[in-house]
């Protein structure tokens, strides 16, 4: 699909009347940026807020490695900007369609196989708009690089999956892409891959990316050389991949459209646990994936209870990530202390709680 | 004494000796290094352990007693500064590195560690931690998540809030809350950034786990001298935007540079107007690369001299000069005042040549070392504080440079937080909505307003009181330069 040229378009003061009517009447919002990502979280059942045409990339200017976006300004277009000045968004966001946007992207703070080695989204996170629950628009953060001035509500909107508010623009840092990249394939079992990374901790590798599925073991080295790359490769052995078919692999698992992915059939759990924990229990329960250095892990199709208890005995979490099984919760559960915090914290920003009810935790 | 005696003997039974309540004892306590401000606490708790941190908070949510968290008191803005009729809870003797994990390349800690020590314990791993604020040998791991502490190493390694991946946050009620998490992202709403850098108003952090980044392989240091301040400020942009990202990024003007020199004898270029301290680390084969090209563009800016460290013996002089920068200021006055703003870099120049301006009209010297590649300023304003009204000149000067900070797009406070010294001008960089935001998000932590009451946020009250007096000064500061 090609999209024609369209204007950039601040769509601010409609969207603070939408809200606002909304709160008058007591009607939840459901925020739609590009709907590419309508599966993750809970189910909202409310009237849709759309803010795809919220669109327009409001300043950048490369020197500053800064840039500011409305929250409907589609991620492609935002990715083809900075590849044209060699810079990139250092987390890799997946984007789950063409549509996606950086609102999108932000709310639902999703990161890709990067953020292993360059952190999370939050990180990247300098400032924001932010239209709240009441109709309000505030104003956090900025666009420099430390800013200690009031509590940094800007990077807490990452994840937030919308429950605080409408992003309305957002300032991101970003980062030089690297100059060069070198994936290789190794042939190993998991418990030989999640050995390989312990062993590679403590060699000082430019290892940015790995992903492990199959028995097969894909890393990813970005460096500023060839030459510096090239002696990488030669000592960590197995086949280096041309860079179209890295490009294109990096690009499956970022999208889950890698084979591996492919062959869930009713739910798909991502694991969050230390790197290290012992793999044998993943592997038993089911298929098993992992990246991030083995700090995110995939398994498919097991039951729930299976899946919480394997991430807790490894000192983590679970998240039904993709599909329904009926139960009432997606994300793991949190201290009742924790909640009500979160709760409060959200009230300051959504007092009548209209939207996103209910997409994080059922009374969140 | 002020305080309650029932509230005196049940801290007592909490703390034994770990309280203090003769005036003799507290008064040791009475300012963070923001010294201009002080207030001798009426009670000084000296916890040893968690229980006890939870239990002296308890105590002083019952008996509605204010409470402010201090570590080693290397604060620039006040943030520990006691408050009237309070109890001042210091940290540092909680002070046990509790793990070093070196393959997850983690360390947990006690608030109290010091910064450096984090990094000592790391160092046999080839492991370090990367945020590395001046006072990094005495401030505590505790009080950098309360300021979101950064460093010289920022821009390519980021500031606290980007190298701590759990807290353990104690509430006024003494709940124990974990934020964040050691694994991946945490479920829910990630509070983390939002307890970072909220200068104790929250809750009182009682455990800090740390990522630690592995050592780098080769380290280069390249000075560059420059004739001209606005160049070598423009020098700074021209390497960032060719895709350099340099672990360090420093300048000095001439005042500094010279007084650095004097203090040091590190070598500086004494006929220099400005210089910059460019450090590169990384691959060796990255390095001598980025560094070959950092020579070039540095040359094309105009730098008047340029001269690469031979070994880690000069380079540590170097270093040392830029290091001890603020003391050598320091005895080119009998006092400073030391700002923090942070702006765009592209108006490093226009914002220098400004305060530059600003010197000559308040009749006060002013010397610049700062944080270049963040584009954080540190103007020390130099003054004589036994001078009748240099004081308040001083501040006033200083409240100008942070407006014409935010008239660049930029921020009151880069790393040094607001405490008591900003609550002005945090008044002209938020709106009441943002303000009336931030004193909601503190009652969602703190309902009673007993933690570090009166810091980090400016009642409306206060900012219509600094906003008349602005308007009375009858101009917008900086007005050449465009305002978003």
């Amino acid at each position: 699909m090609t999209t024609a040229a369209r204007p950039d378009a601040d769509l601010t003061e409609l969207l603070v009347d939408r809200v606002r009517a909304a709160t008058t009447r007591g009607t939840a919002l459901r925020i739609v940026g590009g709907d590419t990502k309508r599966w993750y979280g809970r189910r909202v059942e409310a009237e849709p807020l759309a803010v795809a045409g919220h669109t327009g990339v409001l300043r950048y200017d490369p020197a500053e490695l800064v840039l500011t976006a409305r929250g409907g300004t589609p991620l492609v277009e935002i990715e083809t900007l900075l590849r044209a000045h060699g810079q990139h968004l250092p987390f890799e966001p997946p984007s789950f369609g063409p549509t996606a946007t950086i609102g999108g992207t932000i709310a639902t703070g999703l990161a890709g196989p990067g953020r292993v080695a360059r952190g999370p989204v939050r990180d990247q996170v300098l400032g924001a708009r932010l239209l709240t629950g009441d109709g309000r628009v505030l104003r956090f953060g900025g666009e420099v690089m430390k800013n200690v001035a009031g509590y940094d509500v800007s990077r807490l909107l990452a994840g937030s999956l919308g429950v605080l508010g409408v992003i309305l623009d957002v300032s991101l840092k970003v980062l030089p892409a690297p100059v060069a990249t070198r994936t290789v394939r190794l042939e190993l079992d998991s418990a030989g891959a999640v050995e390989w990374l312990a062993d590679a901790a403590h060699r000082g590798l430019p290892l940015t990316a790995s992903f492990y599925a199959d028995k097969r073991f894909w890393l990813r080295f970005d460096g500023a050389s060839d030459a510096g790359l090239d002696g990488v490769c030669a000592t960590v052995g197995g086949e280096t991949l041309a860079n179209a078919a890295a490009e294109r692999l990096w690009r499956d698992v970022r999208e889950q459209q890698h084979p591996w992915f492919l062959q869930a059939q009713r739910r798909l759990w991502r694991l969050h646990v230390p790197p290290n924990a012992d793999i044998r229990p993943f592997d038993s329960a089911g298929a098993c994936a992992f990246e991030w250095h083995g700090a995110q892990r995939w398994l498919v199709d097991v039951d729930r209870d299976v899946a919480i208890e394997i991430a807790r005995e490894a000192g983590g979490h679970a998240t039904l990530f993709r599909g329904e099984d009926g139960m009432p919760e997606v994300f793991a559960p949190l201290p009742p202390a924790m909640l009500d915090l979160q709760r409060r914290v959200k009230r300051v920003f959504d007092p009548a709680g209209i939207l996103n009810p209910g997409r994080l935790y059922a009374t969140l | 004494m002020a305080a309650d005696e029932r509230l005196v003997s049940d801290l007592a039974a909490v703390l034994g000796p770990g309280l203090l309540i003769s005036p003799d004892a507290c008064v040791a306590f009475e300012c963070d290094a923001l010294t201009a401000h002080r207030h001798p606490p009426d009670l000084v708790a000296l916890p040893t352990s968690v229980e006890q941190v939870r239990e002296t908070l308890r105590l002083c949510r019952q008996h509605r007693v204010p409470v402010v968290a201090r570590g080693a008191g290397t604060g620039l803005s006040g943030g520990a500064l006691p408050v009237p009729g309070g109890l001042l809870l210091v940290l540092s003797r909680l002070d046990r590195i509790l793990e070093v994990d070196p393959v997850r390349a983690l360390a947990r800690v006690e608030p109290g560690v010091t910064n450096l020590a984090v990094s000592e314990a790391a160092a046999p791993y080839g492991l370090y931690y990367a945020p590395d604020p001046s006072s990094q040998v005495a401030c505590t791991v505790g009080g950098n998540v309360a300021e979101n502490s950064g460093g010289v190493h920022c821009l390519k390694y980021g500031l606290t809030v980007h190298n701590v991946v759990e807290l353990q946050l104690v509430t006024l009620g003494g709940e124990l809350l974990t934020v964040g998490a050691d694994a991946g992202d945490a479920p829910g709403l990630n509070l983390l950034s939002l307890v970072i850098g909220s200068e104790g108003m929250l809750g009182v952090v009682v455990e800090v786990t740390v990522r630690l980044l592995p050592l780098p392989r080769r380290v280069e240091l390249l000075l560059a001298a420059f004739d001209d301040v606005g160049r070598c400020a423009d020098a700074v942009g021209t390497l960032i935007a060719a895709g350099i990202v340099p672990a360090g990024l420093e300048m000095m003007d001439a005042p500094a540079l010279r007084a650095a020199e004097a203090f040091a004898g590190c070598g500086y270029p004494l006929h220099a107007q400005a210089l910059l301290l460019c450090e590169i680390d990384g691959l060796a084969a990255d390095v001598e690369q980025d560094l070959a090209r950092t020579r070039r563009l540095l040359e094309q800016a105009g730098a008047t001299g340029l001269q690469v460290a031979r070994d880690a013996d000069e380079r540590r002089r170097l270093w040392s000069g830029r290091k001890s920068a603020f003391p050598a200021v320091g005895r080119l006055a009998p006092d400073y005042y030391c700002m923090d703003g942070t702006i765009p870099r592209r108006h490093l120049a226009a914002v220098l040549a400004r305060i530059d301006e600003l010197s000559r009209e308040h009749g006060l010297a002013v010397a610049n070392v700062f944080h270049a590649g963040d584009g954080n300023l540190h103007p020390l304003i130099l003054f004589d504080a036994g001078k009748a009204d240099e004081l308040q000149r001083a501040e006033r000067f200083g409240a100008e440079i942070l407006e014409a900070c935010v008239a660049a797009g930029g921020t009151v406070t880069g790393e040094h937080g607001v405490g008591v010294e900003k609550l002005g001008p945090m008044c002209s960089q938020f709106d009441t909505g943002e303000l009336e935001a931030f004193h909601a998000l503190k009652r969602a932590f703190d309902p009673d307003g007993l933690l570090n009451p009166g810091k980090a946020v400016p009642t409306l009250h206060r900012c219509a009181e600094y906003g008349a007096m602005r308007v009375h000064a009858g101009r917008l500061p900086f007005p050449h330069l465009p305002r978003f």
